[in-house]
């Protein structure tokens, strides 16, 4: 459904992010994508949905496609149309509307009103607490139901493809928990493809059927959920355990890692 | 009985004061450029009205389809044609441009029709009238009038239009906007097109009370105590600083210019601006920041 072919991106003309990634995400797939901070997860998805184009970057060589059609070379509000959501880094609620209003703003792009109305409903049939506060505020809500908000008001423009970026940050690992296994439904229920950038590896991995791991500006490893669960490089990088199953320092992880690079 | 005439008059001179504001407003909400060239919209759509009516002899409803038709575009290509290549240039940039183009409509309009001021007359009877113990204009009543309906109307648009909530989203967060799909340059384009209809009926009402030449852009002094009074980027708070510094500036006119020989009504909106910008820097309705625990 979606291809990076080998794509290079580069903000303002020479600060040069990415460095040639692959990545496949197929229909009706889990895919996510780890690594550490700063490695080009957030540009690789903002590569996808346009807006990289909004902060003065650009896709320089390789090429973006979902179905056919470039996404390199058209705008964001027609990538959304192609059916593409990104839900933010962050949440990024509208914080002075509503939430209904924040669902509202999500189908900008779908003119059927009923339509709109029962997309509402569904929302609220997979977010119930959503329903409790739907006149609230966004700014006012706690931060789960802002990341509930913010996955709803990214399934309103009715996409195929929903991108998400670091959906846990910041939240407790119930909560965590619960909006994953919501995502899972999605996927399962709706045929909704996911690209999942996340930090927490195992999460990620466990409702994952793919997975890549990203290191600075490339892709440095990739392949079924499962078969990365067990390798030993992301136990020791991501999952914090070491070969006797101790946890390990963060400055330990860091000291090693400045030995031993990824496939190299 | 004089306290409460001079704050009634102050009100209805306010909500026009709030009229001319709600222009500048709308701009910053959506697209955050300060536009020093309100005063000179409402001036240009005075021009346009008054040109129509005396040069050229035209019908007033075909003046008033004239007047906001000329400002709708006229806004819309300002943006198009100049703002829209500054987007993400200091503000500074932005502020010179606005500048510039007060400066270019107070070359162009005299240029066009003339410097000598021109009357534009409104069909609303002349003379005052006795509302119980109180005399009023009658113009000022249906101009005061006219600016409600103008608030109410936006106040709809904002809340129940899919266009309002997404200009709303928009002075929220411009880029997640645009990841919804909203053609966030466009809807620039239609803030200051809004914009250039409040501005015509500004120019209407107070073209009509004063006259139009190139002083009637001085209206636009009245933007900045207003809106920093208000908040920059609400739209209640345009309605409320604007009665409020009318009611101010007649009080002072009526109370304080006796004893000190006259004056006053001018500067007290600004002392009362630098009083707010000390104690609340972003207004009295200005976005707050929203701070969860
Ligand atoms: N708009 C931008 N302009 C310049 N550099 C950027 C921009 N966005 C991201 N970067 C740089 O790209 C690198 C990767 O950032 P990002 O994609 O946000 O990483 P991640 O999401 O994996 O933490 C960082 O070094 C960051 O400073
Ligand atoms: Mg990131």
């Amino acid at each position: 459904m979606l291809t990076l072919n080998n794509i290079e991106v580069i903000f303002d003309n020479i600060i040069l992010v990415l460095k040639g990634v692959f990545l496949q995400v197929d229909q009706g797939k889990i895919v996510t994508l780890v690594g550490s901070n700063g490695a080009g997860k957030t540009t690789t998805l903002k590569s996808i949905s346009g807006l990289i184009k909004t902060e003065r970057g650009r896709v320089t060589r390789g090429s973006i496609e979902l179905d056919g059609h470039r996404l390199d070379r058209i705008d964001p509000s027609a990538i959304v149309k192609l059916g593409v959501a990104q839900v933010f880094e962050g949440r990024r609620v509208f914080e002075h509307l509503t939430v209904r209003e924040n669902l509202l703003v999500g189908a900008h792009t779908q003119s059927n009103l009923s339509q709109i109305r029962q997309d509402i409903e569904r929302i609220f049939n997979y977010f119930p607490r959503l329903a409790e506060r739907v006149n609230v505020k966004a700014g006012y809500i706690s931060g789960g139901e802002q990341q509930m908000l913010a996955i709803g008001r990214g399934l309103m423009s009715r996409p195929r493809l929903l991108l998400l970026d670091e959906p846990s940050l910041g939240l407790a690992p119930l909560l965590v928990e619960e909006i994953f296994s919501i995502l899972k439904r999605l996927n399962q229920e709706e045929g909704l493809t996911i690209l999942l950038v996340e930090q927490n590896v195992t999460m990620a991995l466990a409702i994952a059927d793919e997975g890549s791991v990203m290191e600075n500006g490339k892709i440095v490893l990739s392949g079924p959920a499962e078969k990365l669960r067990g390798n030993d490089d992301i136990k020791e990088f991501y999952l914090g355990l070491s070969e006797v199953g101790t946890k390990k320092s963060y400055r330990d992880v860091k000291h090693y890692r400045r030995r031993k690079r990824w496939l190299s | 009985m004089y306290y409460v005439e001079l704050m009634i008059n102050g009100l209805l001179v306010g909500i026009l004061y709030s009229l001319i504001a709600l222009g500048f407003v709308l701009i910053y909400k959506a697209s955050d450029v300060i536009n020093f060239a309100q005063g000179e919209l409402v001036m240009f759509a005075g021009y346009v009205l008054a040109a129509s009516l005396q040069l050229y002899g035209f019908p007033l409803a075909l003046a008033i389809v004239l007047g906001f038709s000329s400002m709708i575009i006229l806004g819309y290509a300002i943006e198009r044609v100049v703002l829209q290549h500054l987007i993400g240039r200091p503000a500074v940039a932005v502020i010179m441009a606005t500048i510039g183009l007060a400066a270019f409509l107070q070359g162009l309009a005299p240029f066009l029709w003339g410097p000598e001021t021109k009357n534009l007359p409104l069909p609303i009877p002349e003379g005052p009238v006795f509302l119980g113990p109180i005399l009023f204009s009658q113009i000022e009543i249906y101009a005061a009038l006219l600016a409600l309906v103008c608030f109410g109307l936006f106040g709809l648009f904002f809340t129940k239009s899919r266009m309002g909530l997404a200009l709303r989203a928009i002075a929220d967060d411009q880029q997640v906007s645009q990841a919804m799909g909203i053609n966030v340059k466009l809807y620039f384009a239609l803030a200051w097109g809004l914009a250039g209809t409040v501005a015509a009926v500004g120019g209407l009402v107070w073209g009509n009370l004063l006259g139009v030449d190139v002083q009637l852009a001085l209206v636009g002094l009245k933007v900045f105590p207003v809106v920093i009074l208000g908040g920059l980027d609400s739209i209640v708070g345009a309605m409320v600083g604007g009665l409020i510094i009318g009611v101010v500036e007649s009080i002072a006119a009526g109370f304080i210019d006796p004893l000190v020989g006259g004056g006053t009504k001018d500067f007290t909106p600004y002392i009362l601006m630098i009083l707010v910008l000390m104690i609340r820097p972003y207004g009295l309705f200005g976005k707050e920041q929203i701070e969860r625990v």
